[in-house]
């Protein structure tokens, strides 16, 4: 039926906008899936034009993870929603320490979205995935009324092989494990806040964006069963993931404040916006509860990876019966470490 | 970050520790109120506690705005939030204080209601000019620190020539709190708490100066010490309300010479004096019906007066029955004295309005310092 004649006028991506056509499931759904997606993500999954992938599986473990992605601004400085929907995702496969192997991606769009956004955000996601050496071979489109999302919201689904052997899971934390940071903390989320215009102040911190399976796998081969879990800080910072992990080990923490890096401009951007940077969120980050005597080992295989420059051990898992993180502060004092209740920073991921 | 770092120095705070270990006379007791909310976050965040020996306590004062403000105002800003048209902006911590019948800004926002949180009180005076159908309400709170911006933004609305802003003003002032805590007259039972010395406000001193205090100490022999927010501010505060008690003085002190003079800000207190005047009365939560306690707008700009123009006749209500920031906000009480907290109270929960923002006395004391409720913790942290 289709007539490749019909086909030939491509879509105007420089000023073209999303219709409510482009989610009908009809010839201009099939156009823009081909022209924006297919083009950015360009694998042989894709290509087939079937509305699953089917791959060969190795024997073993699977890790599994789903993620939604609502992030404003869609642009922000060191990444946009594309490559974060692709590092989050990965991240989470990742603190398994699973080898991540493909994702789904779904989008929502709003009708009246540029298509050149989109294809920006497309070509974001490819090259994230291509970087990572992960494809995403399927996805779905759908188009909402103007006024009933924001431009675009992403869902990305991964999966990945865990290797033989390797446990890694929040309720594996045993008073007096060793608690290691990977890196500086508050960069992602100071980098959003500071792109809001009613902000009004100029950083040049860039977001910390990063997959992580690569620092992972270098540290399951350092530290192999010595590592009892990793857990990526995302939204709720450093404050929610020990926290969470405190609940699931019931367990607690004493980690000293003088030991977590933070960068001095987003210590900065955190005074003038009354914010705490262990609250704060992070996208390429991660922390690792270890058996002590494999510390060293590890915080020198993680040093010398580029993502794991400025890992830090920071404190130790405590025996608390109330769950507690406590923070020894640079000042000298002692406190909690909570959650953050309610929100810090609305739509940061 | 250099001039923070500066004042959040452990070796420098250990040093003044140990003074302040050495010259506070063992026989004797030492109870200080640090009037801020500002200072209270400061003191559970940086864990100065731990810091001071265990005859010199420090009890929480009622300078933090949000927890002052009575329940039947939060009613009066979610009526107005919900009226048709209405725009409410607002400071982003009086979202979750509690209104009555369990209500909240909040709540009232997935209601329907248009409310915006701003980070400064110029964003509403933008919104108003940039959305013309709507009338934007900024919810003005706050001591003498917010008032002068909340002027500033009123004066530019005016020369805006802008006919759809207004402010609903609950700004109220500093000094006439501190009597109501040392004299036994306004409270509603009589109660009262004796402290030997105050550190005063910081922020607030910047704009009103340490004249107003000057009164004060003579009147009720209590000794002020005018102290920044950062730590080290407040260990040093510490040390000379010791060294002004031992030494049997009742003095003014300005440690925060950084920022504070003795007249203070003339410029922010003429633009205070040019829009607002006295009210007759204003009520407190904690601290009940205060003469002269608070401003309203002056008569030249009832046009930017939410008050007049949405007839707003605020009516009395009650607390949660249980609920103890009356006395904690008097410094009568330790927040982890009172039955709620930790059990239905709660940052995520908050029954009174001392557990809803950072600066209030429970939130502090929750978020950072309730692990010091259990002697058990104290093991913990020396095991480590």
């Amino acid at each position: 039926m289709t007539s490749p004649r019909l086909r030939t006028r491509k879509l105007d991506i420089r000023s073209g906008l999303i219709d409510l056509s482009h989610g009908a499931g009809g010839r201009a759904s099939s156009q823009l899936i081909d022209e924006i997606f297919r083009a950015a993500f360009d694998n042989p999954f894709l290509d087939q034009g079937n509305d699953q992938a089917a791959f060969d599986v190795p024997a073993g473990r699977m890790a599994m993870s789903t993620d939604s992605y609502v992030i404003w601004p869609l642009f922000f400085p060191g990444g946009d929603i594309g490559s974060l929907a692709v590092h989050g995702t990965i991240n989470d496969l990742a603190m398994a320490g699973a080898r991540p192997l493909h994702l789904a991606a779904s989008y929502i769009l709003e009708e009246g979205f540029p298509l050149a956004d989109l294809q920006r955000i497309a070509v974001s996601m490819g090259r994230a995935a291509s970087a990572a050496g992960v494809a995403i071979v399927t996805g779905d489109t759908k188009v909402v009324e103007r006024g009933k999302a924001d431009g675009v919201f992403i869902t990305t689904t991964g999966i990945g092989i865990v290797p033989a052997g390797l446990d890694l899971s929040g309720n594996r934390a045993r008073p007096g494990d060793h608690v290691i940071l990977s890196g500086s903390i508050g960069d992602h989320g100071v980098a959003v806040m500071s792109t809001r215009s009613s902000m009004g102040f100029e950083t040049e911190i860039l977001s910390d964006s990063a997959a992580l399976h690569g620092l992972v796998a270098e540290m399951v081969e350092a530290a192999g069963p010595s590592l009892r879990l990793l857990r990526d800080p995302t939204r709720g910072g450093l404050a929610a993931t020990l926290n969470e992990i405190a609940q699931q080990s019931r367990c607690g923490f004493l980690i000293d404040e003088s030991k977590i890096p933070v960068r001095p401009d987003v210590v900065a951007a955190c005074e003038l916006l009354g914010l705490d940077p262990l609250n704060v969120a992070n996208e390429g980050k991660l922390v690792a509860v270890i058996d002590p005597s494999a510390t060293d080992a590890l915080l020198a295989v993680m040093r010398a990876h580029p993502l794991g420059r400025q890992a830090s051990f920071i404190g130790k898992v405590t025996d608390d019966d109330q769950y507690f993180v406590q923070m020894t502060t640079s000042f000298g004092g002692g406190r909690i470490v909570d959650w953050l209740a309610g929100e810090q920073l609305p739509r940061i991921c | 970050m250099k001039y923070i770092d500066e004042y959040r120095d452990g070796d420098l705070a250990r040093s003044i520790a140990a003074r302040i270990a050495s010259e506070a006379i063992a026989s004797r007791h030492y109870k200080f109120m640090e009037f801020c909310g500002g200072h209270t976050h400061a003191i559970s965040r940086y864990g100065i506690a731990d810091l001071l020996p265990s005859n010199v306590e420090m009890v929480h004062g009622p300078g933090c705005p949000v927890c002052v403000l009575p329940i039947g105002r939060i009613d009066d800003a979610i009526r107005l939030a919900m009226r048709p048209g209405v725009t409410l902006c607002t400071y982003a911590d009086l979202m979750r204080v509690p209104a009555s019948g369990g209500a909240n800004l909040l709540k009232a926002k997935a209601a329907g209601a248009d409310i915006r949180m701003i980070y400064s009180s110029m964003d509403a005076v933008l919104i108003a000019e940039a959305e013309p159908a709507r009338h934007v309400v900024f919810f003005a709170i706050g001591f003498e620190t917010t008032t002068p911006s909340t002027a500033l933004s009123i004066g530019l609305a005016r020369r805006k020539q802008l006919t759809n802003f207004s402010v609903f003003c609950n700004h109220v002032l500093t000094p006439v709190a501190i009597r109501a805590i040392l004299g036994t007259a306004n409270l509603p039972n009589g109660k009262n708490i004796l402290v030997d010395g105050f550190i005063g406000p910081a922020h607030v001193s910047t704009v009103i100066g340490t004249a107003p205090y000057v009164e004060l100490a003579a009147e009720f022999t209590k000794p002020v010490v005018v102290a920044g927010f950062e730590p080290l501010d407040v260990v040093q505060a510490i040390l000379i309300l010791i060294r002004q008690v031992n030494e049997g003085r009742s003095d003014v002190e300005n440690q925060y010479i950084r920022a504070v003079t003795a007249e203070g800000n003339l410029i922010a207190q003429r633009a205070i004096a040019e829009i607002f005047e006295l009210r007759d009365m204003f009520e407190w939560r904690g601290l009940g019906d205060l003469p002269a306690s608070a401003l309203r707008l002056r008569a030249a700009y009832a046009q930017f007066d939410a008050e007049q123009r949405f007839e707003i006749i605020t009516a009395p209500a009650a607390d949660n029955p249980a609920c103890e920031c009356g006395d904690v906000l008097r410094g009568l009480k330790k927040p982890a004295e009172c039955k709620l907290f930790g059990t239905v109270c709660s940052p995520e929960t908050p029954m009174g309005s001392c557990m809803v923002s950072p600066e209030g006395a429970c939130a502090a004391h929750w978020t950072y310092g309730r692990f010091r409720d259990k002697a058990k913790a104290g093991a913990i942290r020396a095991a480590a």
